[in-house]
């Protein structure tokens, strides 16, 4: 027959956070790595539950009924800051005696060997705390390498949408393509009309209705203008509801005219939107290449048409206006009847 | 190859010898990139392009720049998670020698797709340990010899180690133990990292 000692020595390497208590729930042993959790405090003879608050089983109040647990799982936690939690389980002793309680950190255990500073010596050979503790540091280590590699992969989804020539929300050429088109036309002599559209009460539509109304109604807007142009006119969305038309081969006004008159009425046809109808109009203002002399530069014929469409939305907007010489914006009109 | 293993090589060769001369490396290796990236899988073309262009770009054989990367991987503060991983292999030396043989499964733990050659340990005697590493990853014993190496210092323990070629297809490391304690290793706390 072993004595208490012996088998409180057998017990402390396979089990070093057991405990042993008396029929009164008086601590008699306590193993090495939970007298560590509490270095300064003397074990024996202490109540189990002035040091521990069993939070489950709800029920159990005294050593009786904590008896009555045994083979259960037990939730606890020190009374006393840190107020590490602990799971348990308890045997009864034979005769009587008490209790031995086995205990464990459970998940606490990150913080628990931190706040103890504990060593793979405070744990049972068996027990898979440390490769637990190599697991999360592992797994760590492996998330934030494919964290790192996610960044770097948005940051080159974001360059690459630089890049591209396709607005994403409407899957219109942008304003970069639009650049690159003017710069082939000019380059090859080719004839072409530029048209600046401007939709009007569009502000109104995203205040009243939000954004993602704001965003159907730029998806229908770009859909009439494809519908309304040639499939070798290029259409562009150059700014949050600015369009540029360029039609090749264009050369004199008349076809514009119409044109213009069906985008405009057709742009007028409601949007319906999560039961509302959207309401918007536009103003438009166009330059033919033919009217410049060359060496034709994009930057005036986009100036041109910017005028134009200005004179239009002036003139009491859902109109198209051509670009005539002399047409001014009003800051600058002031700007030049102040100086004379 | 997995990019783990190629981003370890770039980053010993890049904080030892420079970005720039790594950049001219990976010029040289002409593979359309510069960076490895440690979560995507590599071929081993690719790879040996790298590794032939480092050996040619550093002027010095390939061995000893796999072992030197197997220092680098364990002293080199930057990869201190390794360091770590490999310190929870055992509280002493002789521990963590004896963990090796599980290195495989514990790196495939981590990461899945990440396939070390198997590692045997056989006690000739005490304190007389041969390594075995299966074939599997060229060069993979080289790495090995610096990192058992440079843990025996982390530890505080002199070791004197010899690559021994190759038998039966496997390559053997010695590692004679020579005094333990020899020096104040590093330390380490279980939770000393803040996750």
């Amino acid at each position: 027959m072993m004595t208490a000692d012996e088998m409180t020595g057998v017990i402390a390497q396979i089990c070093p956070m057991y405990l042993v208590v008396d029929s009164a729930g008086l601590f008699r042993f306590a193993g090495p790595t939970l007298q560590k959790l509490r270095p300064d405090m003397t074990w024996k003879r202490k109540n189990f539950f002035d040091v521990f608050d069993l939070q489950r089983p709800r029920w159990v109040n005294s050593m009786d009924d904590l008896l009555k647990t045994a083979g259960a799982k037990l939730h606890l936690q020190f009374r006393e800051s840190p107020q590490t939690s602990l799971k348990g389980v308890l045997v009864p002793l034979p005769d009587g005696q008490g209790a031995l309680i086995n205990l464990s950190f459970g998940i606490s255990v990150l913080e628990a060997v931190r706040d103890y500073d504990l060593t793979s010596a405070d744990f049972s050979p068996t027990d898979l705390t440390i490769e637990m503790l190599y697991l999360v540091e592992a797994k760590s280590a492996a998330m934030e390498a494919s964290r790192q590699l996610n960044l770097r992969l948005q940051g080159a989804k974001i360059a690459a949408e630089e890049q591209a020539f396709t607005d994403t929300l409407t899957g219109l050429k942008n304003r970069r393509a639009m650049d690159h088109i003017l710069e082939r036309l000019i380059g090859s002599g080719t004839d072409f009309a530029l048209m600046h559209v401007d939709l009007d009460f569009f502000k109104e539509v995203n205040d009243t209705l939000g954004h993602a109304a704001g965003d159907a109604v730029l998806q229908s807007v770009a859909r009439v203008m494809v519908e309304c142009t040639r499939h070798s006119d290029t259409v562009a969305r150059v700014g949050g509801d600015e369009f540029v038309i360029i039609f090749e081969g264009v050369n004199e006004p008349k076809v514009l005219e119409a044109l213009s008159k069906r985008l405009i009425s057709n742009l007028e046809e409601p949007v319906p939107y999560g039961g509302q109808m959207c309401k918007i109009s536009a103003s438009a203002g166009t330059t033919l290449s033919v009217w410049n002399a060359p060496p034709i530069a994009a930057a005036a014929m986009l100036h041109q048409a910017d005028l134009a469409l200005y004179a239009a939305k002036r003139a009491g907007r859902s109109q198209h206006l051509f670009f005539e010489q002399g047409m001014q914006k009003d800051e600058l009109q002031a700007a030049t009847q102040g100086q004379s | 190859m997995h990019g783990l293993i190629n981003r370890a090589i770039q980053a010993f060769v890049a904080s030892t010898y420079g970005e720039e001369r790594w950049n001219d490396i990976m010029n040289n290796a002409d593979l359309g990139f510069a960076q490895f990236e440690a979560m995507l899988i590599y071929t081993d073309e690719q790879s040996n392009k790298m590794l032939s262009a480092v050996e040619r770009s550093l002027e010095r054989p390939l061995p000893e720049i796999l072992e030197d990367t197997g220092t680098f991987l364990v002293s080199n503060p930057q990869v201190e998670a390794l360091r770590r991983l490999l310190r929870f292999g055992g509280v002493n030396y002789v521990e963590f020698l004896h963990s090796l043989d599980d290195l495989p499964d514990r790196a495939r733990l981590a990461v899945a797709d990440l396939h070390l050659p198997a590692l045997e340990l056989v006690e000739n005697s005490p304190g007389q340990f041969d390594l075995i590493c299966q074939p599997g990853l060229p060069g993979f014993a080289h790495v090995m010899m610096g990192v058992l190496r440079a843990m025996a210092d982390d530890y505080g323990d002199l070791v004197i180690l010899d690559h021994r070629g190759t038998q039966d297809g496997a390559e053997v490391i010695s590692v004679t133990l020579v005094e333990t304690d020899f020096a104040e290793g590093r330390t380490f706390d279980l939770g000393a990292h803040a996750l």
